[in-house]
């Protein structure tokens, strides 16, 4: 794996990024494919619960929270 | 464990699908769209109140039908779930893929959000794969105008091939041009010409191996190009839906089958693995979004949303997220208490003016000592105090509830909420379920569907009841106001009677997350699932709207049930209460035998019988406390709420008892329709079961260490 590359839920807030590579497959991969997260996708960090954990993410237009578990699975690339 | 498919509910499919006609002229219009963009409001804008189902939060994970009537034809309108997308990958999207699908709908109307247009064409671009009849119906411009977001629309039905329709359903703006093009398309006036949507070409060459046969084997009933994608995709759950709806099994064609394969082989020779497949048709489908956005939506301002961001900052921030939840749940309960006590008043000295004309009337007429003893002491006297204590806080409390719902508050709740679900095993959609549940617990249940993993979903609808509904909060407030707040008096009255039903919601919610966790950890084990969550921007409330539907869909259902209910119980309780047994009455022995269980639970034995007869419905458990009591001896002239309060004193109650029966309110069986709801979603006799022990197991120890605890340390 490029080394360039960080999972999604390490993204700084406030800091936008490029999708790269998903590793997840199954029902979660579609998952992230319906939201628009495929490949050069760019996504921004947004906001963090109050115990850390989802995070809030620009993708799309659209405000999306995910899981660390799921996040970790999308490899992005700061901008 | 039981957890086959037709216990969870896969089986609710199917039966779905048929939608009753009038007349065989009457057009069927099926309603898609993505969650949150105004699906409803355009629902209830067209259909007005002919519909089938409440307008409670989530209702649409069912189908929900309605009726409108325009250039006098009938349109029945089919309100499919909210999806992001048409592949199947929940219920939700099957539903409604099947029912765009096989449902046969005259015109499929897709809602999407102008403020969020990119995203929205996804599911608008799906659709158009799989029938032409479709009106695109752009909701929200207002939201969109004000935030700067201009869109050219003339070029987006061009780019998409068939008519979109701009729309402000809050304000009823487009909703008649929305329906002459419906009208249009549904009678086909008008023909609509779809967007091309190719793909690589080894994709478009493997389903061309295809199409022929399947339009053979199908007779032209579907779009064949579109099985021919899912036959490549080999998603099983169309092949389920296909079969039901053909009547065979389209794989039991050898020649079909040969063909597949050899066209799955093509797809590898080119490069294609099959579990690549969805990745290139999805991201086909993104790009056309980004590309016909990018030429028909122009951002004025690039901070169109830094408003929503700001409030998002301090509603779900570290340090205030919890806080500010909790705070705006006290103010909820604060203004219902506060607010209720001068209508409640008010409305009790009216009705019981009417009771002392009444009784007047019956002396004039000279009626029997019994009938009057029916009429008027048992059915009117319960009837006139569920009315004046349980009116004003409703009609105070639902609408204000219904504002937050409105506001886009609630997706925030479940964001802030999530990590402890995640703690407990739970699915994040669980505190969206819980939710729901606040609303009444039998649509939350309902609600539990939007959980995909069994496992999960099963622990969602046992843990449901655990948040008081809609028919026990007038319960809890009542009690509260009455009681609790009553004992302290004063300046502290209000504040008290708010404290007691915060922490009496909270203490629900951390029941929710503590039984989901021994669930999870026993009976249910396993690992949570994954999950997205959107977080919606947030919407200006329509305060005229709420108003109405909140005491249409609410205050007068609840109400209206407790009437209904309340007022047959009356009578059985006046009867129970003047046939004797012996010295005493019925009603009598039935408590006294339920009594020293009640007292075991800091309670009595005619409390207990309240929650046993309020089993069809939670809102009558305190009309037949009141009645019982006034029925068994001492017949008091309630005048005022305080009155009340002396008559649950003269029976012993101590604000220990009123404890206990907010405690006991919180957590016991579900009412009658509810578990009827379990029952059917998860078609399993065993859980059911589990739903009624689970909280009544739960409220009984609470309540049997509270009481016992409190008299040991001599408190009461």
């Amino acid at each position: 794996m490029d080394n360039k590359f960080i999972p999604l839920n390490f993204l700084q807030l406030g800091k936008k990024a490029k999708v790269k590579v998903l590793t997840s497959d199954g029902t979660i991969r579609r998952r992230m494919l319906d939201l628009g997260l495929i490949s050069d996708t760019e996504v921004e960090a947004l906001q963090k619960s109050p115990s850390g954990d989802p995070i809030a993410y620009h993708i799309r237009g659209a405000v999306i929270a995910l899981r660390s578990e799921e996040a970790s699975k999308i490899l992005v690339e700061a901008l | 464990m039981g957890l086959t498919s037709q216990s969870t509910g896969a089986s609710v499919l199917g039966s779905e699908l048929k939608v009753e006609r009038i007349t065989p002229d009457d057009k069927v219009i099926a309603l898609a769209g993505n969650p949150n963009v105004g699906k409803s409001t355009v629902f209830n804008s067209l259909t007005g109140l002919n519909q089938h189902t409440g307008n409670w939060p989530g209702k649409t994970v069912n189908n929900a039908q309605g009726k409108y009537t325009h250039k006098d034809k009938n349109f029945i309108m089919v309100d499919i779930p909210g999806t992001y997308s048409l592949m199947a990958n929940s219920v939700e999207e099957e539903i409604a893929r099947d029912f765009v699908c096989f449902g046969k709908p005259d015109a499929t109307v897709v809602v999407a959000d102008a403020t969020c247009l990119e995203r929205n064409l996804n599911l608008v671009l799906q659709t158009l794969e799989i029938t032409d009849k479709v009106v695109v119906c752009v909701n929200l411009i207002d939201e969109a105008k004000r935030k700067k977001i201009n869109i050219n629309f003339a070029e987006l039905s061009k780019r998409l091939g068939v008519p979109v329709i701009p729309t402000n359903a809050r304000s009823n703006k487009g909703l008649k041009e929305l329906m002459d093009t419906v009208y249009e398309i549904a009678n086909k006036h008008i023909a609509t010409n779809p967007i091309d949507i190719t793909y690589d070409a080894a994709i478009e060459q493997a389903v061309k191996m295809l199409q022929t046969k399947i339009w053979e084997l199908v007779d032209g009933k579907i779009n064949n190009r579109w099985v021919a994608l899912k036959l490549l995709d080999g998603d099983p759950t169309l092949l389920k839906s296909l079969d039901k709806y053909l009547g065979f099994n389209l794989l039991n064609n050898v020649e079909l089958l040969a063909l597949l394969d050899t066209a799955k082989k093509h797809l590898t020779d080119s490069g294609i693995q099959p579990e690549y497949l969805r990745d290139k048709i999805v991201s086909r489908l993104v790009r056309i979004a980004e590309d016909i956005s990018s030429d028909t939506v122009t951002f004025e301002n690039k901070q169109y949303n830094r408003m929503d961001r700001k409030i998002d900052s301090i509603l779900t921030s570290r340090i205030f997220g919890i806080p500010i939840m909790l705070g705006l749940l006290a103010g909820v309960f604060w203004l219902t208490i506060a607010g209720a006590n001068v209508p409640s008043a008010m409305l009790a000295d009216f009705l019981f003016g009417i009771e002392d004309k009444l009784t007047e009337f019956f002396m004039w007429a000279g009626s029997p000592e019994w009938l009057h003893g029916i009429l008027i002491l048992g059915i009117y006297r319960t009837l006139a105090w569920v009315v004046s204590v349980m009116l004003p806080p409703m009609a105070i409390f639902f609408p204000l509830f219904t504002l937050l719902e409105d506001l886009g508050y609630l997706p925030r709740v479940a964001f802030n909420l999530d990590n402890f679900f995640k703690k407990a095993c739970a699915h994040g959609k669980q505190a969206l379920s819980m939710c729901m549940g606040f609303g009444c617990n039998a649509a939350g249940v309902i609600g539990c569907r939007i959980i995909d993993s069994p496992r999960e979903r099963l622990i969602a609808t046992l843990t449901n009841v655990f948040v008081p509904c809609n028919g026990r909060f007038p319960t809890l407030i009542a009690i509260g106001t009455i009681f609790i707040g009553g004992t302290v008096g004063g300046a502290f009255q209000s504040a008290t009677s708010t404290l007691a039903l915060t922490g009496i919601v909270l203490l629900g919610i951390l029941m929710t997350l503590l039984v989901s966790r021994i669930l999870s950890m026993t009976i249910l084990k396993g690992i949570p699932s994954s999950f997205t969550l959107e977080l919606p921007p947030y919407r200006k409330p329509q305060i005229g709207r709420i108003i109405v539907r909140s005491v249409l869909d609410r205050t007068l259902f609840v109400l209206g049930r407790a009437v209904v209910i309340a007022a047959p119980a009356g009578l059985v309780i006046w009867i129970m209460a003047n046939i004797m047994v012996g010295d005493i009455s019925l009603l009598t022995h039935a408590a006294n035998f339920l009594d020293p269980f009640g007292k075991l639970l800091g309670m009595d034995g005619y409390i207990m019988m309240a929650f046993v007869l309020g089993l069809p419905a939670n809102e009558i458990v305190v009309p037949i406390m009141i009645m019982s009591y006034m029925a068994s001896g001492s017949m008091l002239e309630l005048e005022e709420l305080e009155d009340l309060r002396q008559l649950f004193v003269s029976h012993g109650w101590t604000w220990l008892t009123g404890v206990c029966v907010m405690l006991f309110s919180l957590m016991h069986f579900p009412c009658g329709t509810t578990l009827w709801t379990i029952r059917k979603e998860t078609q399993s006799m065993k859980w059911t079961l589990a739903s009624f022990a689970i909280p009544t197991a739960a409220g009984i120890i609470v309540c049997f260490v509270v009481a016992n605890a409190v008299r040991l340390l001599g408190l009461v």
